[in-house]
C-alpha cells in the first residue's frame, strides 16, 4: 500500500486566527477519504495547502510523493480540484471549458480529444456539450468540473464539499458519477463535507473540528466509539432530568438543543426501563443507531452546524449577485 | 466493502508541459478573455453609452459655453470643444475598460475561473501577461470603435492615421492594464475597489487632459498632471487624430520645462510604465501566502 498524501503536524495561521493547528493524516493510493467538519474548521484551508495554493506555516505535507512547499509545479501536474464554488468559466461552451483544461494541462490533441468525448458521456452531458456554461444548473456545472478535474489523469482528485447547495436528488446522482470515476480511473479521492450521511459513501473520515483532527476511522470504526445505541429524549426540564438519569442509572446524557442524548449498548431493553423509572414527563422519545451526527457530537461536545455568514461568505454571494451567476 | 488494495489503481504519469511554454500558456489566458469579450456583446454596446454621454452632453454644452472658437488665439482658428475632447473620450474608455477589466480578478481569484489558472502547472508570469494583454486589447477595442464618430467632430480618417492611432491606443490601453492587474493582485476584497475608483481612476481622468488642456494650469496642477501617465497615453493619440485634419493641436501638447515632447517619447514612457507595472504584478501572482 502506497500513501498517495502524507501531512504530519501541519498548521496554517493566517495572522493571528491559527486556521489549521496540527494536522496529522495520510491517504492510501485508491481510497475515498472524506473530510467532514462545520463551517470555519479549516476544510479548504487545508485542501488549498495540499493543492499547492497556500504554503503551510508549519509541518510537512507530500502528495504523489512530493512535498507541496518544494515542488508545488509537481504537484499541481499530479492533482485536480473541484473547488467549493464553481470555477468554469461561466461564458464558455461545457467542451470550451475541458478543451482549455486539457490544454493547460498539456494533454496531446488527439488523446484530448477522447478523453473529453469519454468523460462528457461519463457525467452524461454529451448533449449539452456545445452549450454555454451559463446555461446550466448547479448539478450539472459540478458534474461538469468534476470531468475536468479528472481530465488530466491525476493520482488524487480533491473535491471541496462537492455537493453543497444541491438538493438530495442532485447530491446522490454526484457520488454515483464519482464512484464510477473512481472504478474506471483509480483516481483517489478527497473530499470535504459539512453532510454527515455523505460521509457514509467515504472509505475512511477525518472529523475536523477548530482546525484539529477530533477522529479518523471507517464510518464503522467511529460509529463504534459510541456504545451502542442512542436514545433521544425530549422532557420538560432538561438539567432536571440529566441529574435523575445519572443518579438512577449511572449515565451521563450529552445535552443538546434541548434534548438529552443517551448513549446504551442495548437500547431496545433500556429504553422501557428508563420510561417507568424517570420521575418526570417525557414528552417525545426515539431510538436510533448512531449516525455520525452522534460521533460528531461526542467528539467535539457540539452538534455540526452552520453558521452565520462570514466576510467571504458575503464577498462569494455578493459576487454571485454581481455576475447573476447562480449555483 | 473493498479496501484500496483490491481495487485496480493505474499509475499514471503526468503529461508533459502546456504547449507552447509560457507562450502558450499566455495565449490560452489571452483567447480566454477574448472569447468573453466577443460573446458578451451586449455588455459591449452598454459600455459605449458612457463615452457617448461624455461626447454628445458634455462636449455640446461645454463648446456652446465657450463659442466656436476653443483655444483659438489672434488669428489662428480654434478647436470646438467636442472636437478637442473626442481623443479624450476615446482615452476615457481606453481608462475604464483597462481598469474595471482588471479589477475582475479580484472576484474571479477567490470565486471565479482564476483558481483553475492558478491551481494548473503553469507559470504565473503566464496568468499576469495574459491578463493584462487580453484587457488591454478589450480595452483598445472599446477605444477604437468610438473612431466611427470621426466624420460628425469633424475628423477625417486615413489609413495611415488609423494605424497609427491602434498603436498608440493599445500602448495606452497596455500600460492602464498593467496598472489594474498591479493592484489587483493586491488586492484581497472588493472594498479596495472603491478606493481604487475614487482616488485613483477619476483622479487619473480628470488629470489627463481628457477634458482640458494641460497648459496654462497653476503649478501644482501641472506637476500632478505631468506625473500622471495616463497624460502621455492621451497626448500622443489627440495630437495624431486631430493633427493629421488639420486642426492647430500642437498647442496643447504636453510640455515640461517649455519643451514639447515628441510622440515617439511620450509613447515610450507608457510603454515603460506599463511594463514596470506588469513586472510587479507578475512578482504578486507568483507569490504564496
Ligand atoms: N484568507 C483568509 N484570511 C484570513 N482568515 C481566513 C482566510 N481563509 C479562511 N480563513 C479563516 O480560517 C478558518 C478556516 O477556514 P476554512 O475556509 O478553511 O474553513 P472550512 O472548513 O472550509 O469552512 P466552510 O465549511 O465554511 O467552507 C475560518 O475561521 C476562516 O474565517
Ligand atoms: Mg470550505
Amino acid at each position: 500500500m502506497t500513501a498517495v498524501i502524507e501531512v504530519a503536524s501541519l498548521v496554517k495561521k493566517y495572522g493571528e486566527l491559527e486556521a489549521v493547528r496540527g494536522i496529522d493524516l495520510s491517504v492510501e493510493q485508491g481510497e475515498v477519504f472524506g473530510f467532514l467538519g462545520p463551517n470555519g474548521a479549516g476544510k479548504t484551508t487545508t485542501i488549498s495547502i495540499l493543492c499547492t495554493l497556500l504554503r503551510p506555516t508549519a509541518g510537512k505535507a507530500r502528495v504523489a510523493g512530493i512535498d507541496v512547499a518544494q515542488d508545488p509545479a509537481a504537484v499541481r501536474r499530479r492533482i485536480g480540484l473541484v473547488f467549493q464554488d464553481p470555477s468554469l468559466d461561466d461564458q464558455l461552451t461545457a467542451r470550451e471549458n475541458l478543451e482549455l483544461h486539457g490544454r493547460i494541462y498539456g494533454v496531446p490533441g488527439a488523446v484530448r480529444k477522447q478523453r473529453i468525448d469519454e468523460l462528457l458521456g461519463v457525467v452524461e452531458l454529451a448533449d449539452r456539450a456545445g452549450s454555454l456554461v451559463k446555461t446550466f444548473s448547479g448539478g450539472m456545472k459540478r458534474r461538469l468540473e468534476i470531468a475536468r478535474g479528472v481530465l488530466h489523469h491525476p493520482q488524487v482528485l480533491f473535491l471541496d464539499e462537492p455537493t453543497l447547495g444541491l438538493d438530495p436528488q442532485t447530491r446522490k446522482h454526484i457520488w454515483d458519477y464519482l464512484s464510477a470515476l473512481r472504478k474506471r480511473e483509480g483516481v483517489t479521492l478527497f473530499m470535504t463535507t459539512h453532510y454527515m450521511d455523505e460521509a457514509e459513501f467515504c472509505d475512511r473520515i477525518a472529523i475536523i473540528d477548530r482546525g484539529t483532527i477530533a477522529a479518523l476511522g471507517t464510518p464503522a470504526e467511529l460509529k463504534g466509539r459510541i456504545g451502542g445505541d442512542v436514545i433521544t429524549l425530549a422532557v420538560a426540564d432538561v438539567p432536571a432530568a440529566a441529574r435523575e438519569i445519572k443518579e438512577r442509572f449511572g449515565i451521563d446524557p450529552l445535552a443538546a438543543n434541548g434534548t438529552l442524548r443517551i448513549e446504551v449498548p442495548d437500547g431496545a431493553s433500556f429504553l422501557p426501563r428508563l420510561v417507568r423509572e424517570l420521575p418526570m414527563p417525557i414528552s417525545t422519545v426515539s431510538l436510533s443507531r448512531p449516525s455520525l451526527d452522534d460521533v460528531f457530537l461526542k467528539l467535539t461536545g457540539h452538534a455540526i452546524r452552520t453558521e452565520g455568514a462570514s466576510e467571504k461568505d458575503m464577498m462569494r454571494n455578493m459576487g454571485r449577485m454581481w455576475r447573476g451567476g447562480r449555483r | 466493502m473493498t479496501t484500496a488494495a483490491q481495487r485496480t489503481t493505474m499509475v499514471t504519469t503526468p503529461f508533459g508541459e502546456v504547449g507552447g511554454g509560457l507562450l502558450g500558456a499566455i495565449y490560452i489566458v489571452w483567447w480566454r478573455d477574448i472569447i468573453r469579450y466577443w460573446r458578451d456583446r451586449a455588455r459591449v454596446g452598454a459600455s459605449l453609452a458612457q463615452p457617448l454621454l461624455y461626447l454628445v452632453i458634455f462636449g455640446t454644452g461645454l463648446a456652446s459655453s465657450l463659442g466656436g472658437g476653443f483655444g483659438s488665439s489672434a488669428g489662428a482658428a480654434g478647436v470646438s470643444y467636442t472636437t478637442f475632447i473626442f481623443p479624450g473620450v476615446i482615452s476615457m474608455s481606453v481608462l475604464f475598460t483597462s481598469i474595471f477589466g482588471a479589477m475582475s480578478i479580484v472576484w474571479d481569484r477567490e470565486f471565479g475561473f482564476m483558481r483553475e489558472l492558478l491551481v494548473a502547472p503553469i507559470d504565473r508570469a503566464a496568468i499576469a501577461v495574459g491578463k493584462t494583454l487580453g484587457g488591454a486589447t478589450q480595452a483598445m477595442i472599446q477605444g477604437l470603435i468610438l473612431l466611427v464618430l470621426a466624420p460628425f467632430v469633424g475628423v477625417t480618417l486615413s489609413p495611415a492615421v488609423v494605424l497609427e492611432i491602434v498603436v498608440l491606443t493599445f500602448v495606452l490601453a497596455f500600460g492602464l492594464s498593467a496598472m489594474g492587474v498591479a493592484l489587483a493582485s493586491y488586492m484581497r476584497s472588493m472594498q479596495g475597489f472603491q478606493v481604487v475608483m475614487n482616488f485613483l481612476m477619476m483622479p487619473m481622468f480628470f488629470l489627463s487632459g481628457a477634458l482640458f488642456p494641460l497648459v496654462g494650469l497653476p503649478s501644482w496642477m501641472t506637476v500632478l498632471t505631468r506625473l500622471n501617465p495616463a497624460s502621455y497615453g492621451i497626448d500622443p493619440i489627440r495630437r495624431t487624430l486631430l493633427g493629421s485634419s488639420g486642426f492647430p493641436v500642437e498647442r496643447f501638447a504636453i510640455n515640461i520645462f517649455d519643451r514639447t515632447l515628441p510622440i515617439a517619447v511620450e509613447a515610450a514612457i507608457v510603454l515603460a510604465f506599463g511594463l514596470v507595472m506588469l513586472a510587479v504584478a507578475v512578482r504578486a501572482f507568483q507569490r504564496r501566502d
